[in-house]
């Protein structure tokens, strides 16, 4: 989220149930996000990093059912009335731009990692700024969770070697070289 | 904990999404203009069954089958022609249309001109790639003149079009310009474009990566908030499009034009229609 590149710009929340909803969206944004990339890699026959973004929309899906757990009595179902499609997307959701058909399981990764480190700030920030005890103590506890993404995320770089150099080489390239 | 108030007859983006996978290369800038579109019509909260999203040939015109609104993927460069029967006919529903640089700057050009004249409430969206990308990556009315490749050796010496100043002059009531790379403000321009009455274009910055792949990188250094806010004069937006460094972004002219929409015709029944066309 581009507010988190500026200090002091973290959101505040009138109530519990409208933090949830935020965090709510921005989990179901991300869930959603890792699923177009599978399917947009797999339609590209990149089936490795499919899957790598198919099991991240699976971590974002299981975080986004603890989230409507966590609310508990907070109705976070429908459209909260404060949130609105048209802001900046949300921390945890890769940039569509940020991807490649010939990506290597390392790239994919550090993407993923990345996002996982600004959500973690985002809570962070959400934290630190709360006036309101039971938001601090959520959003505490939603930087957490993102911490801990952050350090499986890392447990699962260390499984691959570093990219080829010629990672993007293409044999049957779509560009006309001569 | 309180409750948090919904809208009763709310929209989720994915209420817009079609079961058809997008085959648009990974990483290309035309993957958020439909999370863009998606939000927008969420946003607007408009039924999907009252939206129509109208489309020509190339990349960018892949767009309505991924969408589940009504669509219709036409022919080469007509897509305005198009739409503006549908939107004339059936004034009752949103008409988008989808395009990109080549179909709508080229082979549509001669459209493009006349829909802005005529000014009937359609949203033209171009996602701007600056090259034919569907048909390997020939130069397209926008490229720069001296885009130098294999397809184009020492480019093709030839000015670009400036679709918006084009706009202008032809009579457009909305111009906004756009780039991919922040799907929220493109959303936002839609929605303001879609809200504007008459014949609104909107100009994506779309990055093409697989023949372009410099232009991501480059335009998420380049793209700019316009400095001074948007007007309704459209001389001060002529001096500002014809001294635009192409990169500006947001609404750069909203007029007050009233959409050219005829009363439809009292006595015009299907069966008068079959009648007429019967062979």
């Amino acid at each position: 989220m581009k507010s988190l590149d500026k200090p002091g710009s973290a959101p505040t929340f009138d109530s519990v149930a409208e933090f949830f909803a935020q965090a709510l969206a921005i989990e179901i944004e991300a869930w959603e996000r890792y699923g177009e990339l599978a399917d947009q890699m797999e339609t590209h026959n990149n089936h490795v990093i499919a899957d790598i973004f198919r099991k991240m929309a699976h971590i974002e899906g299981m975080h986004r059912d603890e989230i409507k757990r966590r609310a508990g009595d907070a109705l976070v179902g429908g459209r909260p009335a404060s949130f609105s499609w048209l802001a900046p997307e949300g921390p945890e959701a890769i940039d569509l731009g940020d991807v490649h058909y010939k990506m290597t399981p390392r790239q994919a990764l550090m993407l993923a990692r990345h996002n996982e480190e600004r959500a973690t700030r985002y809570f962070e920030a959400i934290a630190e700024a709360a006036t309101d005890p039971e938001i601090k103590a959520f959003a505490q506890i939603m930087a957490e969770d993102e911490r801990h993404h952050v350090v499986l995320v890392d447990q699962w770089l260390d499984k691959f070697d570093p990219d080829d150099p010629d990672w993007a080489e293409d044999l049957d390239p779509p560009v006309i070289s001569e | 904990m309180n409750m948090i108030q919904t809208q009763p007859h709310a929209y989720k983006p994915a209420d817009y999404k079609s079961a058809v996978k997008p085959v648009w290369c990974p990483g290309c800038g035309d993957h958020s203009v439909l999370v863009s579109f998606q939000r927008a019509m969420a946003e607007l909260a408009l039924p999907p069954e009252q939206v129509a999203v109208v489309s020509g040939i190339g990349c960018s015109s892949r767009l309505p089958a991924y969408t589940n609104c009504y669509g219709f993927h036409g022919v080469h460069g007509r897509s305005l022609a198009l739409a503006t029967g549908l939107k004339v006919a059936r004034p009752d529903i949103t008409v988008i249309v989808a395009s990109g640089d080549g179909d709508g700057f080229s082979i549509g050009g001669n459209h493009f001109l006349h829909a802005c004249r005529r000014n009937v409430d359609l949203t033209y969206i171009v996602m701007d790639n600056r090259i034919y990308g569907m048909t390997k990556g020939q130069p397209s009315p926008t490229t720069e003149p001296d885009w130098d490749t294999a397809i184009s050796p020492g480019g093709t010496g030839v000015s670009p079009f400036n679709p918006l100043v084009i706009a202008l002059a032809s009579g457009a009531n909305f111009i906004a310009r756009g780039f991919t790379g922040d799907v929220g403000s493109c959303a936002r321009l839609i929605v303001e474009a879609v809200r504007t009455p008459g014949f609104s274009f909107v100009q994506l910055l779309s990055p093409c990566v697989t023949f372009r792949d410099d232009q991501q990188k480059e335009w998420k250094k380049v793209t700019h908030e316009a400095m001074v806010p948007e007007t309704d004069d459209p001389g001060r937006a002529a001096r500002r499009l014809m001294s635009d460094d192409g990169f500006n972004l947001g609404i750069l002219f909203r007029g007050h034009r009233a959409p050219y929409q005829p009363k439809p015709l009292a006595d015009l029944d299907v069966a008068r229609l079959e009648a007429e066309f019967a062979l």
